[in-house]
C-alpha cells in the first residue's frame, strides 16, 4: 500500500508532468485561455490516459514480450490508443450523449496528445505491475488537470494586467509557468 | 529555385515551430540541458519530418481524405522507431538521456502539423524543403536554449569547461523552471524580431489545429 501512495505523490506533485518534465505542454498553453475548458481537458485526459494504461500493459506484457517485438512498442502503442480513442467517441455519442458533449470536442485533441503516450511508455521502462501502473496513471493526469487549473486561473489575472509589450501574449505564460515550477520544487523531499 | 528558398526560410523565425506555431513544446526544454542533446533531438527530429514528408507527399493523391490521420501517424511512427533503434545502436548515451522523450517524437506536433498542414498538398520537392527548413527552426532554437542553460547552469559548453573556476554553477537553470525562463525570454527575442522582420506586412494566421480548439469548436459545445 505505502508503494502505491509513493508512486502517487511523486507522479502527481513531485514529477508533475508538466511542470516537472516538460510532457504536453502543446495543450497546456493552448487549452487554458479559459477555466471551464482547461477543467474539461483536463478530465478527458484523464479518462483517456487511465484506459489506456490498462489497455497497453497487458499489449505489452501478454502479446508483445513474449513474442519478442519490443521494438514495435511505439507503433503498437500509438494505433491502439488512436483507435481506443475513436471507440470511446463513438460510445459516448450513443450511450452517454451528456458526457460526450462535456467531452467530446477535446477527444481528437487527446490522440496527439503527449501525455497519455508518455504514461504508456513509462509504465513499462518503471517496471510498474499492473496495478502500480494504473495508480500512477491516475496520478499522473491529475497532476496534468492541477497544472492545468493553476495557468488558467493565473490566465484570467493577466488579461486585465499591465504586461510590457515585448512580453506579451506567450512568453509571459512561460514566465508565470517557471514560477509555478518554482513552488512546484518545494515538493521534492516529500518522499526519501 | 526562389520559391523554395522562400519555404526553406519560412521555418527559421517567421514560422518558427516552436516560438511562432507554438507546437512541438515539450521536448524543446526537457532535453536541452545540455548542447549535446539539443543537437542530438534536432537531428533525430529533422530526420522523421523530412522522411515523413517526403513520403505523404509522394502518395498525398493516393491516399483517401476520410482515413488520412490514421495513415499519418503509422507512417511518422516507423520513421521513430528507426530512428529510436539507430540513436540506441550508435549514440547509447544520448539515448539514454533523452529517454522517453524519443518515443514522444510521434505525436510531437510539428511533425503531425507540418504533414498534415503542407506535404499532404504540396508537391516533394517543396515538402523536403520545408521539412529541412522546419527541422533546422527547431533545432537552432533548441541550440540557443541548450547554450544559455548549460553556460550558466553548468559552467561548460558541449562538455568542455567555458567558466573560469572562481564561477559557481546556477542550478537552477539546469531545472525545469530554469528551462521556463528561458525559454520564455529567448521566444520574446524571437517575437520582437518577428514583429520588426514583418513591419507593415499582416502576418498569415498560423493557428495549428494539432493543440487547440478550431474556432467553431465552442459553438459545437453548446
Amino acid at each position: 500500500m505505502t508503494d502505491l501512495i509513493k508512486i502517487f505523490v511523486a507522479a502527481f506533485l513531485i514529477n508533475n508532468i508538466i511542470l516537472m518534465r516538460f510532457i504536453a505542454l502543446c495543450s497546456y498553453i493552448g487549452m487554458t485561455s479559459d477555466v471551464g475548458q482547461s477543467v474539461g481537458m483536463g478530465l478527458a485526459v484523464t479518462f483517456v490516459t487511465v484506459m489506456a494504461s490498462a489497455v497497453t500493459w497487458p499489449i505489452y506484457y501478454w502479446i508483445l514480450k513474449p513474442n519478442g517485438l519490443e521494438f514495435l512498442e511505439i507503433l503498437v502503442f500509438i494505433v491502439v490508443i488512436a483507435a481506443l480513442v475513436q471507440l470511446v467517441e463513438f460510445y459516448l455519442k450513443k450511450s452517454v450523449p451528456t458526457l460526450y458533449h462535456a467531452m467530446g470536442i477535446y477527444l481528437p485533441l487527446i490522440t496527439t496528445n503527449c501525455a497519455i503516450l508518455a504514461v504508456t511508455f513509462d509504465q513499462i521502462t518503471f517496471n510498474y505491475n499492473f496495478v502500480q501502473s494504473i495508480v500512477f496513471s491516475i496520478a499522473v493526469s491529475l497532476g496534468y488537470l492541477l497544472a492545468m487549473l493553476l495557468l488558467a486561473g493565473v490566465r484570467q489575472r493577466l488579461k486585465n494586467s499591465p504586461i510590457p509589450s515585448f512580453m506579451m501574449d506567450t512568453p509571459i505564460l512561460f514566465l508565470t509557468t517557471s514560477i509555478i515550477a518554482v513552488a512546484f520544487m518545494g515538493f521534492a523531499g516529500l518522499i526519501k | 529555385m526562389k520559391r523554395l528558398f522562400g519555404v526553406f526560410v519560412n521555418g527559421l523565425i517567421i514560422e518558427n515551430p516552436l516560438f511562432i506555431i507554438m507546437i512541438g513544446l515539450c521536448s524543446s526544454m526537457a532535453v536541452t540541458t545540455t548542447v549535446a542533446n539539443g543537437i542530438g533531438m534536432g537531428v533525430a527530429l529533422t530526420f522523421v519530418l523530412v522522411m515523413s514528408e517526403l513520403i505523404i507527399s509522394l502518395f498525398r493523391n493516393l491516399i483517401p481524405e476520410s482515413i488520412r490521420m490514421p495513415i499519418f501517424l503509422i507512417v511518422i511512427a516507423a520513421f521513430t522507431t528507426i530512428m529510436d533503434l539507430e540513436m540506441q545502436a550508435y549514440f547509447p548515451v544520448l539515448s539514454k538521456s533523452m529517454g522517453v522523450f524519443i518515443p514522444l517524437v510521434v505525436v510531437n506536433c510539428i511533425v503531425m502539423g507540418r504533414v498534415e498542414a503542407f506535404s499532404s498538398k504540396q508537391p516533394v520537392a517543396d515538402s523536403v524543403v520545408d521539412g529541412l527548413g522546419m527541422g533546422i527552426g527547431y533545432t537552432w532554437v533548441l541550440i540557443a536554449l541548450a547554450v544559455v542553460r548549460e553556460l550558466l547552469g553548468n559552467g561548460t559548453l558541449l562538455g568542455f569547461q567555458i567558466m573560469p573556476a572562481s564561477f559557481s554553477p546556477m542550478i537552477f537553470f539546469i531545472l525545469p523552471p530554469g528551462g521556463f525562463l528561458v525559454f520564455s525570454l529567448w521566444m520574446a527575442a524571437s517575437n520582437n524580431l518577428r514583429r520588426k522582420l514583418l513591419a507593415g506586412k499582416k502576418p498569415e494566421p498560423t493557428q495549428d489545429s494539432c493543440c487547440t480548439l478550431p474556432e467553431n469548436g465552442s459553438a459545437e459545445k453548446a
